[in-house]
C-alpha cells in the first residue's frame, strides 16, 4: 500500500482533510463521553431491587387531623386489606423500596461512636413484610408477630431486633458473620440484634447522591404512628387493577376521615418503579439517540466531501487506472485515505474526549471517563469513517480509464 | 443584485438535492437539539427573584459540630427550631422568617365530599412581603397575628377555585386537619421556580403551594414537618423534645437591603454561635456563614446535573454540525469552480463572489432554522422522557425560543459558510478558464 502518495495529496486537500479529522475528532469526544453515561445510567437501571413488584401495589393513606389512636386504626385498615378477596397479605409502613422518601441513618457498632461505620435506608415494617414484597431471606430468621411495636414520630429507631442486607452486613462486618451481632441505628440508641440477613433489598432512594448505599437497608419491626402511612399490597396474581380499586373502597368503608388521593393515592409498583428511574432511563435514551444521529452525520458528512473528490479527482483516476491500476487499488487508495485521516481525527478527539469529561468531572461531580471507553468510541468512529467512505470510493474504482483521454 | 444572489442560491441548492437536504438536516438537528436542551436549562437555572437575590440571606448556624457526620465540614443547610426562635426574636434584619413544609387533609363543609390534601408551608408575616407574593385577594396576616399565634391562613388561588367556587373568601375559615383557620388573603399564580424559599426540605421544582399558616400556630398544633428532618442524636421524647433537639428542620430567612445590614447580620450570627459555646451547648466554635439566595442555590446544587450535562452535549453536537456544514458547503462551492471561473472573467468581483455564496449559505441556514423549529417543538414534546414531570412541565415553546432558534441556525451557518465561501472567492479565473 502505497502511503506516502496518499498523504501527499491529502496536502493539496488541506481544508477537507482538517474538516473530516475535526469532525472525526468531536464526534469521538461526544461518542465516548455519551456511552460512559449510557453505561453508567443503564448499570442504575439494572441494580437489584430485591423485591417482586408483580402483583404489587402501595395505597398512600392520611388521617384528617390527628387521630389518637392512629395505631389502632393502622391495624384495623391493614386486617380489613388482607381480608379482601383479591389481595395475598399487606403491611404498614411510611416508605417503600424506589418510592423516593423514607428514612435513613448512620450505622454504627457502638452507641458513642461519633461517625458513622456505614449508612442505611430504615424501614418500617412486621412480620409480613418479607412475604408481601418477596424478599430473599438467605440467613437468620423473620420477625416474630409479638417483635412488632409501635413507634411515635419523635422517638429513637432502637428496635431489639432487625434484619439487614447482605451489602449492609458486608459493610458493617467484613468477616461475614453478622448474624447475631448488634448493630446501632445512630448515637445514643440501644443496640439492636441482627437476627436476619436479606439477598437485596433496595433504599428510596434513586438519586445521585444516594448510590453509595443503594442496597444497604435494614428492616425493623416497628409501626409508625405517623398520621400518614403507606400499606404495600400484594395483590392476587393477575387481579392487581381489581385489587387496588377493591383496596380504596374497603379503606373508605371501613373509616372515611382520611385522603387516599384519588390519582395518586394508590400505585402499582411497575409505575413506582419507572417513575423512580425516569431520569436515568431518559438520560440513557437521550445519550442514545444523540450518539445514533451524531454518528449519522459524521458519516453523511465523509460520504459528501469523499464524493467531492472522488469528483474531483475522476481524470488522475482515469490516468492511474490506464497505467495499469487495478480496481481494488483505486479502492484500497480512498480506504487508506480515509484511514489515515480518521486515526488523526481519533488521536484529537482522544484529547478532546479527556478535556470534556476532566470538565464535567470538576463541574458536575461526574465519574472519570475509563480508557476502555475511549477505544470503543475509536474503533467505532473508524469502522464508520471505512464504511461511510465505501460508496463513494467504489463509485471511483469504476472509472474507466478511458476517462484520462477525454478533456472533461 | 442580493435578490439575483438568493435566485442564484436557490437553483444551485436545487441542483444538489442531497447535498442540501444533508446539509440543513445537520444545521436542523444540531440546533434543534441544544434548543431543547437550552430551554430546559434556562427554567431551571434562572433566577426566581431577580430584583431582590441579592438582599435575602440563608444563614447557617454549625450546631452539629467538626467531629460529626457533616457533609463536606460544611454546616447544615437547615436550622434547628431553638435557632430559628432565637433569630426571630433577635429581629436583626429588616423582614426575617423562619419556615417548614406542612402538609394538612382540608375537610369540605359539603358533606359526603371526600377530605383532600393540601401542601404548603409554616412561615412568619415578613414571608409574603419579602418575597413579594402577588394576592388576588386580601392580605398577608400581619406580625401581630404571628404574635397572637392566631389560626390565619393564606391560600392558593387554586385552593380557592376548588373550596370556594373562585369568590372573594376572605374573612372566610377553612377546615385544615382538626382546627378552622381564617383566611386573610387569596394569592394570585405564584410559583418560582426553583421553589428557592425551601430547597434544602422539599424538592426544588414543583407545584404551587397551596397554603401558608402561621409558623407559630403550626407549632402549636404539633404540625410534624413534611419535608427532611436531621438528626444526629436522639431527642427527648415527644413534640416538646422535637423542638428542643438538634435536629435541623427549618429554613431561615433575613432580608438585609444593605451592605452594612448584611454586615450586622454576620456579626450577630458570629456573637450568637460564640455565646452558645459559652453556654455550654457546644464545645467548639461553631462555625456560622450566609449565602444570598442565588448562591444558596448554587450551594445546595438545585439544578439537577443532567441539565448543564445534556447542554453541554448538545452543544457539542451542534458544532459538530457545524463543521459537518463546513466541510458540506466547501464540496458544494467548490465544484463549481468553473462556474466562479466564469463569472470572474466576466468582471465580478472576489466581493461579489463572496456575497454570492453567504446569500446561498443564508438561505440553507434559513431552511436550517426552519428544520431546526419542527424538531425543538418535538423536542419539547418528549422533554419528559429525560426529564422528570416537575421540571419536564416548565420548559415551553415560546416567542423568544422560536426566535433564537432561527437566529441561531442563521448565524452559526453563516459562521460557517465564511471559510468555503472566502475559498470560492479565491477562484482563479485564468485557470478554470484553461482547464475547461
Amino acid at each position: 500500500m502505497q502511503i506516502r502518495p496518499i498523504i501527499a495529496a491529502l496536502r493539496r486537500h488541506k481544508a477537507g482533510t482538517v474538516l473530516i479529522a475535526l469532525q472525526i475528532a468531536l464526534t469521538l469526544a461526544i461518542v465516548c463521553n455519551a456511552l460512559f453515561m449510557i453505561r453508567q445510567r443503564a448499570a442504575k437501571l439494572s441494580e437489584p431491587v430485591g423485591i417482586d413488584t408483580r402483583d404489587l401495589f402501595v395505597v398512600k393513606n392520611e388521617w384528617v387531623g390527628q387521630p389518637h389512636d392512629i395505631d389502632a386504626l393502622m391495624r384495623a385498615d391493614i386486617a380489613a386489606l388482607r381480608q379482601l378477596p383479591q389481595v395475598v397479605d399487606a403491611y404498614a409502613t411510611d416508605s417503600e423500596p424506589l418510592g423516593g422518601n423514607g428514612w435513613d441513618s448512620g450505622i454504627l457498632h457502638s452507641a458513642d461512636q461519633r461517625r458513622e461505620t456505614s449508612h442505611a435506608a430504615q424501614y418500617f415494617d412486621d412480620d409480613h413484610t418479607i412475604g408481601v414484597l418477596g424478599l430473599h431471606l438467605i440467613a437468620g430468621r423473620n420477625f416474630r408477630s409479638d417483635e412488632v411495636v409501635p413507634l411515635d414520630p419523635q422517638s429513637p429507631t432502637e428496635p431489639p431486633v432487625t434484619i439487614i442486607t447482605r451489602a449492609l452486613a458486608l459493610r458493617m462486618f467484613p468477616d461475614g458473620h453478622a448474624l447475631g451481632k448488634t448493630i446501632y441505628f445512630g448515637p445514643g440508641t440501644k443496640p439492636s440484634t441482627v437476627i436476619g440477613i436479606l439477598d437485596h433489598l433496595h433504599t428510596p432512594y434513586t438519586i445521585a447522591s444516594s448510590d453509595s448505599f443503594s442496597d444497604q437497608s435494614a428492616l425493623m419491626p416497628l409501626r409508625l404512628l405517623a398520621n400518614h402511612s403507606d400499606y404495600v399490597v400484594r395483590a392476587k396474581p393477575g387481579q392487581l387493577s381489581d385489587a387496588m380499586k377493591a383496596a380504596r373502597n374497603s379503606l373508605f368503608a371501613l373509616n372515611n376521615a382520611r385522603v387516599i388521593d384519588p390519582e395518586t393515592g394508590v400505585i402499582d409498583y411497575g409505575t413506582l418503579r419507572a417513575t423512580a428511574y425516569a431520569r436515568d432511563r431518559g438520560m440513557v435514551e437521550l445519550m442514545a439517540s444523540i450518539c445514533v444521529v451524531l454518528l449519522a452525520v459524521t458519516a453523511a458528512g465523509i460520504v459528501g466531501l469523499t464524493s467531492f473528490w472522488v469528483g474531483q479527482r475522476r481524470r488522475q483516476i482515469g490516468v492511474r487506472r490506464a497505467l495499469g491500476a487495478k480496481q481494488s487499488d483505486i479502492l484500497t487508495y480512498f480506504l487508506t485515505e480515509n484511514f489515515l485521516i480518521s486515526i488523526a481525527g481519533v488521536v484529537l478527539g482522544t484529547v478532546f474526549a479527556l478535556a470534556l469529561n476532566l470538565w464535567m468531572v470538576a463541574s458536575y461531580a461526574q465519574d472519570h471517563l475509563p480508557l476502555i471507553f475511549v477505544c470503543i468510541g475509536a474503533v467505532i468512529l473508524l469502522l464508520l469513517g471505512q464504511g461511510a467512505v465505501l460508496a463513494p470510493a467504489l463509485r471511483a474504482s469504476r472509472v474507466p480509464p478511458v476517462v484520462a483521454t477525454r478533456s472533461v | 443584485m442580493f435578490i439575483h444572489y438568493v435566485q442564484l442560491g436557490f437553483y444551485s441548492l436545487r441542483r444538489n438535492p442531497v447535498l442540501t437536504l444533508l446539509m440543513v438536516m445537520s444545521i436542523g438537528l444540531g440546533v434543534a437539539a441544544s434548543m431543547t436542551t437550552w430551554s430546559v436549562f434556562r427554567v431551571v437555572s434562572g433566577n426566581p427573584l431577580p430584583d431582590k437575590s441579592s438582599q435575602l440571606f440563608v444563614p447557617q448556624l454549625d450546631n452539629w459540630g467538626p467531629n460529626d457526620i457533616v457533609k463536606n465540614g460544611q454546616p447544615p443547610n437547615a436550622v434547628t427550631y431553638r435557632d430559628a426562635m432565637a433569630f426571630m426574636q433577635a429581629h436583626e434584619a429588616e423582614r426575617q422568617t423562619a419556615l417548614y413544609p406542612v402538609r394538612y387533609a382540608v375537610t369540605p363543609e359539603r358533606t359526603g365530599a371526600e377530605p383532600f390534601r393540601v401542601q404548603g408551608h409554616a412561615v412568619f408575616a415578613d414571608f409574603f412581603p419579602m418575597f413579594e407574593l402577588p394576592f388576588r385577594f386580601g392580605a398577608g396576616w400581619s406580625r401581630a397575628d404571628d404574635d397572637a399565634h392566631a389560626g390565619a391562613v393564606v391560600i392558593s388561588r387554586q385552593l380557592n377555585d376548588r373550596v370556594f367556587g373562585g369568590a372573594n373568601s376572605v374573612g372566610r375559615s377553612i377546615h385544615l386537619g382538626d382546627h378552622d383557620f381564617r383566611i386573610t388573603g387569596v394569592l394570585d399564580n405564584w410559583n418560582p421556580q426553583p421553589r428557592f424559599y425551601d430547597v434544602s426540605n422539599h424538592s426544588a421544582f414543583g407545584d404551587q403551594p397551596d397554603i401558608f399558616v402561621p409558623f407559630n400556630r403550626a407549632i402549636d398544633l404539633h404540625t410534624q414537618t413534611n419535608g427532611n428532618n436531621a438528626c444526629h442524636e436522639n431527642s427527648a421524647p415527644g413534640f416538646e423534645g422535637w423542638l428542643h433537639s438538634e435536629c435541623v428542620w427549618i429554613a431561615f430567612w433575613a432580608e438585609l437591603p444593605d451592605a452594612a445590614a448584611q454586615s450586622r447580620f454576620r456579626s450577630f450570627l458570629e456573637g450568637y454561635g460564640a455565646k452558645q459555646q459559652q453556654s455550654g451547648r457546644f464545645n467548639w466554635p461553631p462555625q456560622a456563614q450566609m449565602h444570598n439566595l442565588q448562591d444558596w442555590l448554587d450551594y445546595t446544587r438545585v439544578v439537577p446535573s443532567e441539565t448543564p450535562v445534556s447542554l453541554a452535549v448538545s452543544a457539542g453536537f451542534l458544532l459538530v454540525c457545524l463543521v459537518n456544514a463546513v466541510g458540506l458547503m466547501l464540496a458544494k462551492f467548490m465544484r463549481r469552480a468553473p462556474e466562479i471561473g466564469v463569472r470572474r472573467a466576466l468582471g465580478a468581483t472576489r466581493q461579489a463572489i463572496y456575497a454570492q455564496f453567504l446569500a446561498e449559505a443564508t438561505m440553507v441556514g434559513l431552511a436550517g432554522g426552519l428544520v431546526g423549529l419542527a424538531f425543538t417543538a418535538l423536542g419539547i414534546l418528549a422533554i419528559g422522557v429525560v426529564f422528570e414531570a416537575a421540571i419536564a412541565r416548565l420548559a415551553h415553546f415560546d416567542l423568544w425560543l422560536i426566535t433564537l432558534t432561527v437566529l441561531t441556525a442563521i448565524v452559526a451557518t453563516l459562521i460557517a459558510a465564511f471559510y468555503p465561501a472566502w475559498r470560492a472567492a479565491q477562484v482563479q479565473p485564468a485557470w478554470q478558464l484553461k482547464s475547461n
